[in-house]
């Protein structure tokens, strides 16, 4: 399946696809998989899988590109080690810092690639023996590290939460099948489309915020890069400690729902700069940091398909938005993926492996073009980028609400960030909201309205103590350190 | 621009008040304690709660934090014409794709935005038509995407 030419030309294409949109700065890879969904809504799911694992693995790989070179990151995850590779080209040091960031991005990714294969047919198992209660708590607690770990103000991404688990109460998609919230009209019977939602949140809200950008354009720093391959042996000679460690460190935040590449590298960053042996040197133009961190980026990734494949959990926003198109196609994430379809999970593990591989070469010939790449003028892309949203978000119900819809998410969404308001965790209840109430409802119908039940069973009692000190613990720690400090 | 958290709090009450006001109207599922309207309702509530720690929290920090705070895009007018053009232009396609047809609206939108953006006149026309039969190409021949043809006869 995934060796088919047309696959493969997909697979390509795409690559070129997600290569270009991390390159350009203002284009994310999470835009990326929004904008590439309208096209892979018309192909089988494996081609969709493929197209969207390889624009993303690329995405995350490019936005080294202009931040090395303009000190501007392509893609958020990059930005933990941009001022490091910009100071490295200052130096004259580029394509040692392209040349790390491509390949230690490509490992990083076999390694989370690798922990994938090994790590989710035993945790499908476990899975298998969760019922309503477990899956309960589960996206409950997946929530609600989104939350915890990725919001500068819990309380804010908690109402961005809440306001997403609201816009998936619209419709008739709920267990008593009676249609809420929608005041008579047709159009919102089927509730609010994931699609244009994420469209409009994700790509109009940048088209937006480039349209008020008030910074000058950027300029290119004139330079010829060397070759990007010189040294890479030397350095995987040098550093293995920090790549494993960036690789796993990764891995496992990727797998954490809510967070992914950026958390992933920042993260990696900062505990690449504490175990060094030369801390000192971080930030002078020093590689060590890109190493690890490019190796924790693209890992995250591979760790985020874990808990989407086997729980249909998203770790990032990208599997958020993979679980949507997964749902369409009628593929539903979960154990079940892993019994009735194992095929399907093969393809996915081959085809992380294949991108990850012809990362390599694209990769090199994508620094070698990177200067004309950036000189496209992103006032002429951007309004493109918006018709092609338009086309898009029509292109699935081929109605102008979801038009509406996607516009209405953009401004919003622009409004909120604005005002620190995360938009991930609005994206994660839309997504997660009718599993989240689905297993809320069986739930309360099992137990016979006894909410004890949720504690009955060993492994939700668990998830939900869990659950229960994800919420509470936080506040409490930093009210005993204020105390104690005090 | 921003704005003082407790506005935010103020519109998210409103809104989880009303969801909890019209939930009850939703029938039970026959024989259950819950029903469709028993997930919206605690949704609803705990973002009234959320509301409320919002409003108390934008009172507390009046002082740092002012009601209105004007971003810097709104003293350019060059930013506010593109900002707006920008959303007029989704608007004006909802509004008229389907009367004039995707050829015709898609390049005067595009020269609508490459104009406010700052771009050159005739880099704009050209640009804009190629684009939007570059796209035409893509989601009508390639994706069969029914475009609206409008005033335009099918070709």
């Amino acid at each position: 399946m995934v060796f088919e030419p047309k696959t493969v030309m997909v697979m390509l294409a795409s690559s070129v696809f997600g290569l270009f949109v991390g390159a350009v700065p203002g284009l994310t890879a999470t835009m990326a998989t929004a904008l590439l969904v309208p096209v892979t809504f018309f192909m089988p799911p494996i081609m969709a899988i493929a197209a969207i694992v390889t624009a993303t693995a690329m995405a995350i790989f490019s936005g080294d590109i202009p931040g090395c070179l303009l000190r501007m990151p392509g893609t958020p995850a990059s930005a933990a080690y941009t001022d490091e590779a910009y100071a490295m080209t200052r130096k004259g040091q580029a394509e040692t810092a392209l040349g790390a960031g491509l390949v230690f991005s490509a490992i990083g990714g076999l390694f989370g690639t690798a922990v994938l294969i090994l790590s989710a047919p035993t945790l499908a198992d476990f899975a298998l023996r969760f019922s309503s209660f477990e899956y309960f708590w589960l996206v409950l607690l997946g929530l609600s590290c989104a939350i915890v770990i990725t919001a500068e103000q819990p309380l804010k991404g908690t109402v961005s939460l809440l306001i997403g688990l609201l816009i998936a109460c619209v419709g008739l998609g709920n267990p008593a099948g009676f249609p809420r919230f929608t005041f008579g009209n047709v159009e919102l019977l089927g509730g609010i489309g994931l699609i244009p939602l994420m469209i409009g949140m994700f790509a109009i809200s940048e088209i937006l915020r480039f349209a008020v950008d008030t910074n000058p354009p950027l300029k290119v720093v004139d330079q010829p890069i060397g070759n990007v391959f010189k040294g890479m042996w030397a350095l995987t000679k040098k550093y293995p400690v920090q790549i494993l460690r960036g690789s796993a460190l990764g891995t496992l935040v990727g797998a954490l729902p809510g967070a992914g590449a950026d958390i992933a590298a920042w993260m990696s960053y900062a505990v690449s700069k504490k175990m060094s042996k030369e801390p000192e040197k971080f930030g002078t133009g020093h590689v060590e940091g890109i190493v690890e961190s490019g190796s924790a980026n693209n890992s995250a990734l591979a760790g985020a398909w874990i808990p989407a494949l086997v729980f249909g959990i998203p770790g990032d926003s990208i599997t958020a938005i993979v679980i949507g198109v997964l749902y369409m196609k009628n593929i539903n994430p979960g154990p079940t993926l892993f019994t009735q379809n194992p095929q399907n999970i093969y393809a996915v593990y081959l085809l992380f492996i294949v991108a990850n591989l012809i990362m390599i070469p694209l990769g090199w010939w994508c620094i070698k073009v990177s200067k004309g790449i950036l000189r496209v003028p992103r006032n002429i892309l951007m309004p493109v980028i918006l018709l092609f949203c338009v086309v898009g978000a029509f292109a699935i119900n081929n109605t102008a609400f979801d038009i509406s819809v996607m516009l209405v998410a953009g401004v919003v969404g622009y409004f909120l960030e604005e005002n620190g308001f995360p938009v991930a965790p609005a994206i994660l209840g839309v997504v997660l909201g009718g599993m989240l109430e689905e297993n809320f409802v069986t739930s309360m119908i099992k137990s016979d309205g006894d909410l004890l039940a949720f504690f009955s069973r060993p492994l939700a009692a668990v998830l939900g103590t869990l659950t229960l000190a994800a919420w509470f613990l936080p506040p409490v720690i930093r009210r005993l350190r204020r105390l104690a400090g005090a | 621009m921003k704005v003082n958290d407790a506005i935010f709090g103020a519109v998210l009450l409103l809104l989880g008040i009303a969801v909890l006001v019209h939930v009850p109207s939703f029938p039970a599922i026959p024989g259950q304690k819950v029903g469709p309207a028993i997930f919206p309702g605690l949704v609803a509530s705990a973002l009234v709660v959320c509301a409320v720690i919002l409003i108390v929290n934008g009172l507390r920090r009046r002082a740092s934090q002012p009601w209105f705070e004007m971003s810097d895009w709104l003293h350019s007018r060059t930013h506010i014409i593109a900002f707006l053009v920008t959303i007029a232009g989704v608007v004006a396609y909802v509004l008229f794709a389907q009367a004039v047809g995707f050829l015709i609206i898609a390049p005067l939108v595009l020269i609508a935005l490459f104009l406010a953006y700052g771009v050159r006149p005739r880099t704009a026309v050209v640009t804009a038509v190629l684009v939007s039969l570059v796209i035409h190409f893509a989601f009508y021949k390639l994706l069969r995407v029914p475009l609206p043809w409008g005033v335009l006869p099918p070709f």
